[in-house]
C-alpha cells in the first residue's frame, strides 16, 4: 500500500475554500490540524468533552438546518461515542458531516494503539447504524470528491481517512470556553443573539 | 404520590401536561432523551408536539454534547433521564460548564423513597452530590404543588443566566415502581 496521508494536508484540503461552513474540532491532533488552516469564528475546537464532538455535530445540525456542520475528529474520540453514531443513525440531518481522522493510535497520550488498529471498522459501524453515505478514504485523490459531498451532499455523510500517526506540530487554538462559544454564536447568530440567548 | 385528578371532561389529567406546556413557553425546540418509567407521559407528550425534535439516546451524556450543539446553533434543549444516568454524564457536563452553556435535565429519581431493587440505590443516593460536585444546580420536586414553580425557576435560571440545572423528581412525588401486580 502506498504511504499513508499526511493528516494536515488532508485537512487543508478538506478545508479549502471552506466559504460558510461550521467546524467541530475533536480534541488533540484535530483541533490542531483545524487550526492550523487558520483559526475561525465558525470553528468550535474542543479542548475535552472526549466523545462529544459528533453530539456537538448533531445538535448542531438540528438547530442550523440551511447550514453545513463538518465534525473532524479523531478515532479514539469518535470510539469513545461510539453510541452516537446509532443515535444520529437515527436522526440522519442532511446537513451533518463526520469525517474521522484515522491514525489508529491515541496521539496525545503517546501512540498507544486505538481499536480501529485492531481491526475495528468506523465505517462499516456508521453503515450498519444507518448512515448510507459512508466511506473510508486512504488516498489523495479521493480528497477532492470528498470536499465537493462536504459542500453540496443532501444527506448525512460520515469518512474515516486513514492518516500517518505521525506527530505533527501542535497548533493550538483559543482554549477559553466562554470565549469560543461567544465568538461561534456572534459568528452564526448575530452579536444579539449571542448576547441576550 | 399523585393522584390523578380529573380535567372538567373526565380525562384523567397528569402532571407531564403542565410541564410540556412550560417546555413550549420556554421555546424548547429539542427534548433528548434515556427513557424511564416516570417520564412515559412526558416524552409521548414530546414526541406528539411538532415544534420538538425528540431524539434518543444511547446513553445520557450524549445529551450533554447535543444540548451544547443546539445552544451553539441558537435553539433551547432539554435532557430526560433517570437518575442512574447522572453518572455516565460527569466528564461531559465540563462541557457546559467551561463553555457558559445553559442546560436543563430532568431526572426521575430511583434509589430513594420506597425502593424495591437495591441495585438503584447506591447511584440515587449519589445523584445531587454528582450533579452539584461537577457544577449543576440541583431543583428537588417532593410534592405536585411544588412542581411547576421549581422547573419554572431551574427553566428560567439556565437559559437566563447561562446555568446548568437538574430538576429531581422525588420517589415520593413520582410514587415507587411497584414490582409486584403491575406498574410501569
Amino acid at each position: 500500500m502506498s504511504e499513508k496521508l499526511n493528516r494536515r494536508e488532508v485537512v487543508a484540503a478538506l478545508l479549502h475554500e471552506r466559504s460558510d461552513l461550521l467546524v467541530v474540532a475533536g480534541l488533540g491532533a484535530p483541533a490542531y490540524d483545524v487550526a492550523a488552516c487558520g483559526d475561525s469564528p465558525r470553528d468550535f475546537p474542543l479542548w475535552g468533552a472526549m466523545g462529544g464532538a459528533a453530539m456537538i455535530g448533531l445538535g448542531l445540525a438540528s438547530a442550523q438546518p440551511q447550514q453545513r456542520v463538518l465534525v473532524l475528529t479523531g478515532d479514539g474520540e469518535m470510539l469513545m461515542g461510539l453510541g452516537s453514531l446509532a443515535t444520529i443513525g437515527t436522526q440522519r440531518p442532511p446537513n451533518l458531516r463526520i469525517v474521522v481522522l484515522d491514525n489508529e493510535r491515541y496521539g496525545e497520550t503517546g501512540q498507544q494503539r486505538t481499536h480501529t488498529g485492531m481491526g475495528v471498522d468506523l465505517t462499516a459501524v456508521a453503515q450498519a447504524c444507518g448512515i448510507a453515505h459512508a466511506t473510508t478514504i486512504h488516498h489523495a485523490a479521493t480528497l477532492p470528491d470528498l470536499r465537493h459531498a462536504i459542500h453540496t451532499l443532501n444527506d448525512t455523510l460520515f469518512a474515516v481517512i486513514k492518516v500517518s500517526p505521525v506527530t505533527e506540530p501542535k497548533v493550538l487554538p483559543p482554549r477559553d470556553g466562554p470565549f469560543l462559544t461567544h465568538r461561534f454564536r456572534t459568528a452564526l447568530l448575530g452579536e444579539r443573539v449571542a448576547v441576550n440567548g | 404520590m399523585v393522584e390523578p385528578t380529573l380535567t372538567t371532561d373526565g380525562e384523567p389529567f397528569h402532571w407531564s401536561e403542565d410541564v410540556h406546556r412550560l417546555l413550549q413557553q420556554h421555546q424548547i425546540t429539542l427534548v433528548s432523551f434515556v427513557p424511564d418509567g416516570g417520564l412515559k407521559q412526558l416524552i409521548e407528550l414530546c414526541q406528539q408536539d411538532p415544534t420538538i425534535r425528540t431524539v434518543t439516546l444511547t446513553t445520557e451524556e450524549e445529551g450533554i454534547a447535543l444540548a451544547a450543539g443546539a445552544f451553539l446553533g441558537g435553539q433551547r434543549a432539554a435532557l430526560l433521564m433517570q437518575s442512574s444516568g447522572v453518572g455516565n454524564c460527569i466528564n461531559m457536563l465540563s462541557l457546559p460548564r467551561i463553555a457558559n452553556m445553559p442546560l436543563v435535565m430532568l431526572i426521575t429519581m430511583r434509589g430513594e423513597s420506597g425502593e424495591f431493587n437495591p441495585w438503584q440505590v447506591p447511584m440515587g443516593q449519589a445523584t445531587p452530590a454528582v450533579l452539584e460536585a461537577s457544577g449543576v444546580v440541583v431543583f428537588r420536586v417532593q410534592t405536585a404543588v411544588d412542581l411547576i414553580p421549581t422547573l419554572s425557576g431551574a427553566l428560567g435560571l439556565a437559559f437566563q443566566s447561562n446555568c446548568r440545572v437538574a430538576v429531581l423528581l422525588s420517589q415520593q412525588f413520582l410514587g415507587a415502581k411497584q414490582f409486584v401486580g403491575g406498574g410501569s
